[in-house]
Parts: structure tokens; sequence; C-alpha cells
């Protein structure tokens, strides 16, 4: 044990997050400024501007269609819509709800090219796939330090360490889909002569689109599960109360607060979920 | 020229599969391969070349490399030697671009669990290699639909496959192999998944299409009986390598080795063998040459109760019995005019055994084969017989 000292890495860590933020602080400042603004817009300008009783029912009809007309899903995102408004808290949840919005986005944009780029080749495969364990399992707040160095507090570096969090599901059911494709139809893609890209887009993605949707789906809870943790780095949001309950140690206020999340998650799950099964059903 | 030539074609699986092909040319086999280096033959120097138009099978147990052959032909498997030519290139050495080209307008396949793609309707099917290649869409809905037509599917265009049988999507993945109007048609099992009743429709159907169509189709297939169904030429694969090349009648009558001729040994040869295999060269007497003493004797030599009369042209006359030829001798008639009976039962070369069964059954006298009006061989009931128990049998109409 004595032969070798502590190996630095802790202090190798801290210096190669120093010279990232000083070599990109340009970037970051563009995206911490703008990108925050551009948050900031679309909760506070846009989804707060609707009325939340024209919010409400907008959400109620969409469900009502999206459930395929039936009316379980509808009266539970009526009722539990009112009931955050009613706790006072929609404010809250429209920050809540821009941050997952916005975390699972970016989630999929990156995601899924990169799944994609994993079913193309084993290698790659080989290489991603720790590096997505990692992602996963690194308890959730060790982002948040990084988060904080790079983009400072607020929205900006909830999003960034949501994303971190949330991103891999999408890649591991994108990468799975393209692969469970069968191999017969690989062969009758590839018999009429299809170019790569031909097979990616007129066979192996609408194939895989079941899969991906459901790893799109994990991505979206996986972001919602971050939004606790991300207030600690003042993202706004339900997850600020519940955060503000904890301190104060108001068990009535963090109830709430977290009922607020659980309502929201059982919304979103079950949209995503219905668009899904109504997209694969033919 | 031939439309597809196989050179000397291998595949074999496995790390250092090259270093491996140099077992193939001491001659080793597959297993002993297997044990040496742990690579898998799948194709061991296969050559062979198919015509335009013709119906060229490949049939094999399963593990025989038929698949895999199929599949070097359209290099969705990489050979590890050896050329296909189509039209003259060589597929194995081509670049990507090219390769894309030739699948794109020389080759379609047919798979045998159908390929098709599910969320795509049955036109969509249909229309995939032409929108592969870029062709517009009324243009390629249009040569989708014929095609579709052609099979019998022009009412289920808009269904996907998932609501269609079996047989009706194997009819989808030939539509849409068809649609492309390709040189080579390749077939991979594409029968093998459906029920026996449906099989035999499909091959059917398959025969009457070729008859307007003149495609040329690779067929692979595990069941002898439709090789021999449907097969112009037969190639039999045993352990990656190409045992016998030939015609059905080939293959069944001349097998080339044991193992061609145990594979032969179960199948039912009354489908298969005609009139001329089983023929042999008749004893006749000329009615302008003979008299009634001459046919005696004649008849008398080879042991036979009747025999039949021809004119010098080997034209068929009639046949005369034992009987009435001693009655006229006695009576010192000078020629068979007046005790020749027509009543022949005649049948073609081309006839199949089957139908000879019938005749035989009726007739007083040996079968006659009539080609052109001429007489070519007779009949004995022994001889089918003899056809039907697997030996005895020629290939240029008489024994040797």
């Amino acid at each position: 044990m004595g032969l070798i000292p502590k190996v630095p890495v802790a202090q190798w860590i801290s210096d190669a997050t120093d010279l990232i933020t000083d070599t990109f602080g340009f970037l970051f400042d563009f995206i911490k400024n703008d990108f925050g603004d551009f948050i900031e817009m679309v909760a506070e300008g846009w989804l707060m501007g609707i009325p939340t009783w024209v919010f409400i029912i907008l959400i109620g009809v969409l469900a009502f269609f999206v459930s395929g007309k039936r009316l379980g899903l509808t009266a539970f995102s009526v009722i539990g819509l009112w009931f955050i408004a009613n706790q006072e808290l929609w404010e809250e949840l429209m920050n809540t709800f821009t941050l997952v919005i916005f975390a699972s986005l970016i989630s999929v944009i990156i995601g899924v090219p990169f799944g994609i780029w994993m079913a193309k080749s084993k290698t790659v495969e080989k290489i991603i796939t720790p590096i997505l364990d990692f992602m996963q399992t690194m308890p959730a707040f060790v982002y948040l330090i990084p988060a904080v160095a790079f983009f400072g507090i607020g929205m900006v570096p909830g999003v960034f360490a949501s994303v971190i969090f949330a991103a891999p599901p999408t890649v591991r059911f994108t990468n799975l889909g393209i692969r469970q494709v069968s191999h017969e139809l690989i062969e009758a893609s590839d018999s009429f002569g299809t170019t790569g890209t031909q097979k990616l887009f007129k066979v192996q993605l609408p194939m895989a689109k079941k899969t991906i949707m459901a790893g799109i789906n994990q991505t979206v809870m996986l972001a919602l599960s971050m939004v606790v943790i991300a207030s600690m780095i003042g993202a706004k949001g339900l997850g600020q109360e519940v955060i503000t309950a904890l301190q104060r140690a108001e068990v009535g206020a963090g109830f709430v607060a977290g009922l607020g999340i659980v309502i929201l998650a059982i919304i979103i799950d079950r949209f995503t979920q219905n668009l899904n099964t109504q997209r694969g059903e033919q | 020229m031939p439309i597809i030539q196989v050179e000397n074609l291998s595949k074999i699986f496995g790390k250092n599969a090259k270093k491996a092909t140099k077992y193939l040319d001491d001659g080793l086999l597959k297993e002993d391969i297997l044990k040496k280096t742990g690579n898998t033959v799948g194709v061991n120097r296969a050559s062979f070349d198919v015509e335009e138009g013709e119906i060229f099978v490949i049939m094999g147990l399963s593990g025989s490399g038929k698949s895999t052959l199929v599949r070097l032909i359209n290099r969705l498997i990489e050979p590890t030697e050896g050329s296909v030519y189509i039209d003259g290139q060589d597929l194995a050495k081509m670049d990507k671009k090219d390769l894309r080209d030739v699948r794109r307008e020389k080759l379609s396949m047919v798979f045998q669990r159908f390929g098709l793609f599910p969320h795509r309707t049955v036109l969509e099917n249909a229309e995939f290699g032409l929108e592969v290649q870029g062709i517009d869409k009324s243009e390629r809905q249009k040569k989708a639909q014929n095609s579709l037509e052609l099979v019998g599917l022009g009412g289920y265009i808009h269904q996907y496959p998932g609501q269609l049988s079996g047989g009706m999507q194997q009819r989808v993945g030939l539509a849409r192999a068809l649609a492309n109007d390709p040189e080579v048609l390749l077939m991979d099992e594409a029968f093998s998944a459906l029920d026996p009743l449906i099989r035999k429709e499909m091959q059917d159907e398959l025969l009457e299409l070729q008859e307007t169509m003149k495609k040329t189709i690779l067929f692979i297939t595990h069941d002898l009986d439709e090789a021999l169904r449907i097969g112009d030429r037969i190639a039999l694969m045993k352990d990656g390598r190409i045992v016998q090349v030939g015609t059905p009648e080939e293959i069944l009558v001349n097998p080339a080795n044991e193992y061609v001729e145990k594979f032969v040994e179960d199948v039912d040869r009354s489908k298969v063998l005609t009139a001329e295999h089983i023929m042999k060269r008749p004893e006749t007497v000329d009615i302008d040459k003979h008299g009634p003493r001459s046919a005696l004797e004649r008849m008398r030599k080879e042991g036979l109760s009747t025999i039949y009369v021809t004119d010098v042209k080997r034209n068929l006359q009639g046949y005369v019995t034992a009987d009435d030829v001693s009655e006229a001798a006695k009576q010192d008639k000078k020629d068979l005019h007046g005790i020749l009976r027509t009543d022949v039962p005649k049948v073609n070369p081309e006839t199949p055994m089957q139908e000879i069964f019938e005749i035989i059954h009726d007739a007083p006298v040996p079968v006659a084969v009539i080609n052109d009006g001429k007489l070519a061989g007779i009949i004995v009931r022994g001889a089918v017989i003899a056809a039907l128990a697997g030996s005895e049998v020629n290939l240029n109409g008489f024994d040797s």
C-alpha cells in the first residue's frame, strides 16, 4: 500500500474541469445566457402566459384523443392539474415541465444518433456501452458539480445534469431496436440494393420505432426524477418546493409538492405510452 | 452465353478463412476442416452455369450450403474465393456501388419467411425495389400494382402483410421481386414455409408465370419432389459441394454417386419418367418384305405371341398375332395384309409413366411408342414394373 502514493485522480478531474471551463468559457457563457433566456421565455412567457383553465382544458382534450377516446386519462389529467393549480403550485409546475421537456428533447436529439451509430458498429457499441453504464450509475448529484462549474446556477445546469442522467435509455433502446430488426428483413432490404441511409430510414428506424419510443418514455421519466436534484443548483420548479420543505422540515408542503411531481409524471408517462401504442397498431 | 456463371465459389465461415481454403485444395471434407481449423465450410468450390430463361434448382438437405450459395450469388454473404459472373461481370470483385446497381436491376430475391416489411402495405412492399431506385411515385405504384395483379393480389394492395395468409404473403414477396423486372429471380426456399396444398398451387402458378415471363430463376429447395416438378435442371448439394448437375431425368436415372442414388430412392418415379425411358427396341416385320412364314419364324425365334408390323420407313401399320400368322401360313397367304390388326395401344415418347399404367393394363399387346407416326419403341409390362423399382431404365431409349 505504502509503495504507491495516493493517485491524485480527484486533482486530475478538477484540473480537467478547470481547463474545460477556461477553454470553452465563451461557449458556456453563450449557452448559459442565450439558452437560459430561451428556457425562461418558454416557461414564463409562453406556458405561464396561457390561462390556467385553458391549459387544463387543452390537456384534457389532448388526453381524450391520445388515449383513444377513453375517459380515464382525461379525468385524471384534468383533476390532477386542477389540484396542482389549487395548491398554488402552477408556476412551479410550468417550470418543472419546461425543464423536463428541454432535457428530454436534448436527450433524444443526442441519444438517437448515438444509438444508430452503436447499432451500425460493434466497436462503437463496445465503447459506448460502459460509458452509458457509468452515466447511469454515477450518483446524479455528482453531475451537479461540473454543471455549476460550467453554467453557474439556474435552469441551464439543471438541464445539463438531467441530460447526462436521462439520455442513456434513449441511446440503449435505439441501438436495441435497430439490432432487433430481423435478419431476413435486412437481407431483403440489401437484396434490393438499398444504400445504408435508405435501409436506415425505410426499414430499420420504422421497425425500431416502438422500441425507441419505449426508450424515450424512460428518458422522460428519468428527466423528471432529476427535477428535485436539479433544484439544488437553482433550477426552479416543484423540486425547489420539495427542497425548501426539507430544509424547513415542513412535511405537508413537501408532500404536496412531491404529489405534484407524481401527477405530472403519470400524465407524461401515459401520454408517451399511448402515443407509442397508437402508432404501432395497424 | 450463360446468364450466371459460378466458378470455384467457396465460403468458409470463421477466422482465418483464407487459410482454410488450402485444405479445400487438398480435397479435405467439411468435417475434417472443422476439426482441423474450427472453420465451417459453407460452400466448397461450386461451379455451374445457369442459362437464360431456365429454372435452375439447387437442392440439398439442411446444412448442405444451398442457402449460403444463393446468398453468395447476390453477395449478401461475401465469398471467400471464386467468382460469380452475371452477364459477364464478376460480382465477387465489384465495388459497393456497382453491386448495388446489379442488385437493383438484375437480381431480385424471394425469401423463405417472405421478408415482407410489416410497417408497409402490400402495395408499398411491392414498390420497395423501385422506390430504392428512385423511380417516381406514380410510375412505381403502377408497376407494383401490375405485378401484384400478376400474382392475383390486385384487390389487397392496401392491406398489411400481417393481415394475409402465408400463401398470399409469399405472393407479395414474389410480386415485389417481379416489380423490378429483374433478369434473375433468386428464390430461397420460397415455398417451404407453406403447407403442402398451397405449396403445390404456388409451384403451378410459378410455372404458369414462367411460361410468359421467361425469367431466369434460381430456385433453392430441400424438397426433391419440388425440385423435380419445377426444375429444368437440378444441382444437388451435399456438405457444401455440388454433387451432380443435370435434368431431373438424368439425376433420377443416372445418379452420379451413392448419395444421389440414396436421395432419389424414394421419389415417385412414375411422375418423372416417361415412355421414352422405359421403352425397348421393338421386334418388327416389314409389311412389304415379310410374309406369314418369315413372320412366324421371327416370332418363334424371339418367343413372341404378337409382333408389330411397319413399312420400310418404320411407319406403324399394326400388329399380327401368332395364331393368325400360323393360320395364314397354312393357307399359303403371301402377305400380312389380311390378318393385320390395328387396335394398337399408342403413346408418345413424352407420355408420363403414370398415364401408361392404365393403357398397359387394358392392352392385349405391348404398348407402341409412336414418334411422328413412326414406331420408336414398345413398352412391356415388365419394363414398367422394373422402372418403378428403379432399375433397367435408360436415357437413350433402348437397352444396351
